[in-house]
């Protein structure tokens, strides 16, 4: 067999942008393999899941009908119950928090090796995947030697799958052991809300760990005032205690789209990218001429910020 | 209660850099503790202070250049570490999750901790996926991407109250029994310096260095069905215009843009 086994993702009620990658990114490989395209669809409204999923190219859905939110070793039983089913050559999952909360499990159980957050891959009897090293600086090429390999896919590399399939539902008994669950969630929690919702600014400046040191803020803040911009950051601001939560753009942070985003000391790796990649304007001042942020950005300065803020903040003073 | 933390050297590159083969020529890298394992490391120590007989053993796979950084750790509180290395490592051009797994499988067996630290991923390769392996192969409960760990539950009740860290500014609090591998997100805390005092006793703390013999594990133990087989620098996709001179006629130009677009405007 060489099918291919992909893992939809949903939270609160609602299925994750991931579930409709998956299905494109399962696709492509199907093709390629010349097998079918299996989803599972784990936990919560699994019919409702099941029929907003059942996109073109889909060919058959499981239900795995057990509990409400994900829970890693509900998940994990379902997988590996669902593989010893249908045998698939491919076990594909997203690379989200999630999925890396039971990804390795299965990989693990099931003794496949595991490529994690790829970005492009080929099958060619085995697979080829092609991910990123040393925080984007470099791609590098993963040759795959095993006939049968688990793969979490980077969001937002794959577009969302679309149109109505006709893919049969059935619902699998994956006989859960309840014996086996060792962890239990017991409610959500909203961060980063506060006195700024940076989400509503027009023009924002961002600081990243370019500024080095917390008195330095000082220089990116007297920037926004003079713009008249909001002040956010990346990650290691926030993770350094420097800004609150509520300023931090990304993946785990805000998702903001003003008309003009200027990225101060921002390398931009992809976390960070994620949360602001659809502003309008991008401008960036990095030292590094290489910095990823220079791929997304409309404008640039290649520059050392401690001399090209103060210019700037001159300006328009 | 005993916590083993994992501790990767992990090698950053600089801003400009060559690549020999599939890796990035030596003298370009600059080796360092890896910054999720730095969170990592200081959530154990806080469990140790806070705790009246908590041991924080490390554990890392490397090679001898990586003890100044095991070091590091030792003298900001970890009481001691082992350092696993084998000729058979070396000679390894990669060690896949499956690799390391067995490795640190067979380290917890003989340590049995009641908790296991990992950082989130390694900022080199980035897998992000050992911790929740391990867990698996060593039927230990588990959480990733923890970014609040409630440290007096857990040395009362025996249980862990964690936050994970989702995507979006979300949260979700979830009960995780114990014995247990947690993968520790920045942020979690702030990791402290070490003192003068915890490097000079860093000096006398052991590191136990452990080769395969030693733990069980034969050469087929530390292959990877992963094979690197080229490594290159991405494409640069950039179309944006760069402003080109010193600060000031830079900052100017995009003055200009700026103001175009209505910034700044009374």
């Amino acid at each position: 067999m060489t099918d291919v086994l992909a893992v939809t993702e949903h939270r609160r009620g609602s299925l994750r942008d991931v579930s409709f990658e998956v299905v494109t990114a399962g696709r492509e490989l199907a093709d390629a393999t010349g097998g079918d395209l299996h989803l599972a669809v784990i936990s919560g409204d699994v019919d409702k899941f099941a029929e907003q999923v059942n996109c073109d190219g889909v060919d058959q859905i499981h239900t795995v009908a057990y509990g409400e939110e994900f829970n890693h070793d509900v998940y994990t039983q379902a997988v590996e119950a669902l593989y010893d089913d249908l045998s698939p050559s491919i076990v594909l999952m997203p690379n989200s928090v999630n999925g890396l909360d039971y990804a390795p499990a299965v990989a693990n159980g099931l003794s496949l090796p595991l490529v994690t957050d790829v970005v492009d891959f080929e099958w060619d009897g085995a697979l080829t995947a092609t991910r990123e090293m040393y925080g984007s600086k470099v791609e590098t090429t993963i040759e795959v030697d095993a006939e049968r390999v688990a793969v979490t896919i980077r969001g937002g590399e794959w577009p969302a799958a679309n149109g109505t399939g006709d893919a049969e539902v059935t619902a699998f008994d994956a006989d859960i052991d309840e014996g086996a669950i060792g962890s239990r969630v017991t409610g959500f929690e909203e961060v980063g809300s506060g006195d700024v919702d940076i989400s509503d600014a027009e023009v924002l400046v961002s600081v990243g760990r370019g500024i080095e040191e917390e008195e330095n803020l000082e220089l990116v803040e007297e920037l926004a005032d003079a713009l008249g911009a909001t002040l956010s950051s990346s990650r290691p601001i926030v993770d350094a205690g420097w800004l609150p939560k509520n300023r931090q753009v990304g993946q785990s942070g805000k998702v903001v789209t003003p008309k003009i985003y200027l990225a101060v000391g921002i390398s931009g790796a992809v976390q960070h990218v994620a949360g602001m990649k659809g502003s309008e304007t991008i401008i960036a001042i990095n030292t590094d001429p290489n910095a990823p942020i220079f791929d997304i950005a409309d404008y640039g300065i290649v520059g050392d910020l401690f001399d090209v803020v103060p210019e700037l903040v001159d300006e328009f003073q | 209660m005993k916590v083993l933390v994992t501790v990767k050297e992990v090698a950053e590159v600089e801003d400009d850099f060559e690549i020999e083969g599939t890796h990035i020529a030596e003298q370009f890298l600059e080796y360092d503790l890896n910054e999720w394992d730095d969170y990592a490391v200081e959530e154990a120590v806080q469990m140790q202070e806070a705790g009246d007989d908590v041991e924080v053993v490390s554990v890392t796979i490397g090679p001898e250049r990586s003890e100044e950084t095991i070091r590091m750790a030792l003298a900001k509180g970890v009481d001691r570490a082992i350092r696993v290395w084998d000729d058979a490592l070396e000679d390894a051009e990669m060690l896949d999750v499956a690799a390391k797994t067995r490795i640190l499988q067979a380290v917890v067996e003989a340590e049995e901790p009641d908790l296991v630290f990992t950082g989130v991923q390694a900022n080199d390769d980035s897998f992000g996926a050992t911790g929740v392996s391990l867990a698996d192969a060593i039927d230990y409960e588990w959480a990733a991407v923890v970014n609040a760990l409630d440290i007096d539950t857990l040395l009362a009740e025996n249980v862990a109250n964690v936050h994970r860290e989702l995507e979006g500014g979300v949260e979700e609090l979830t009960e995780v029994d114990l014995p247990a591998v947690l993968t520790i997100q920045t942020g979690i805390n702030e990791p402290r310096y070490a003192s003068l005092r915890g490097i000079r006793q860093a000096q006398s703390k052991e590191i136990a260095e452990q080769d395969l013999d030693d733990l069980g594990l034969g050469l087929a133990d530390v292959e990877s069905d992963l094979i690197l087989t080229d490594m290159y620098e991405p494409e640069s996709e950039s179309d944006a215009t760069i402003f080109e001179g010193d600060a000031g006629d830079t900052a100017g130009q995009l003055a200009e843009v700026l103001r175009e677009k209505g910034v700044g405007a009374e």
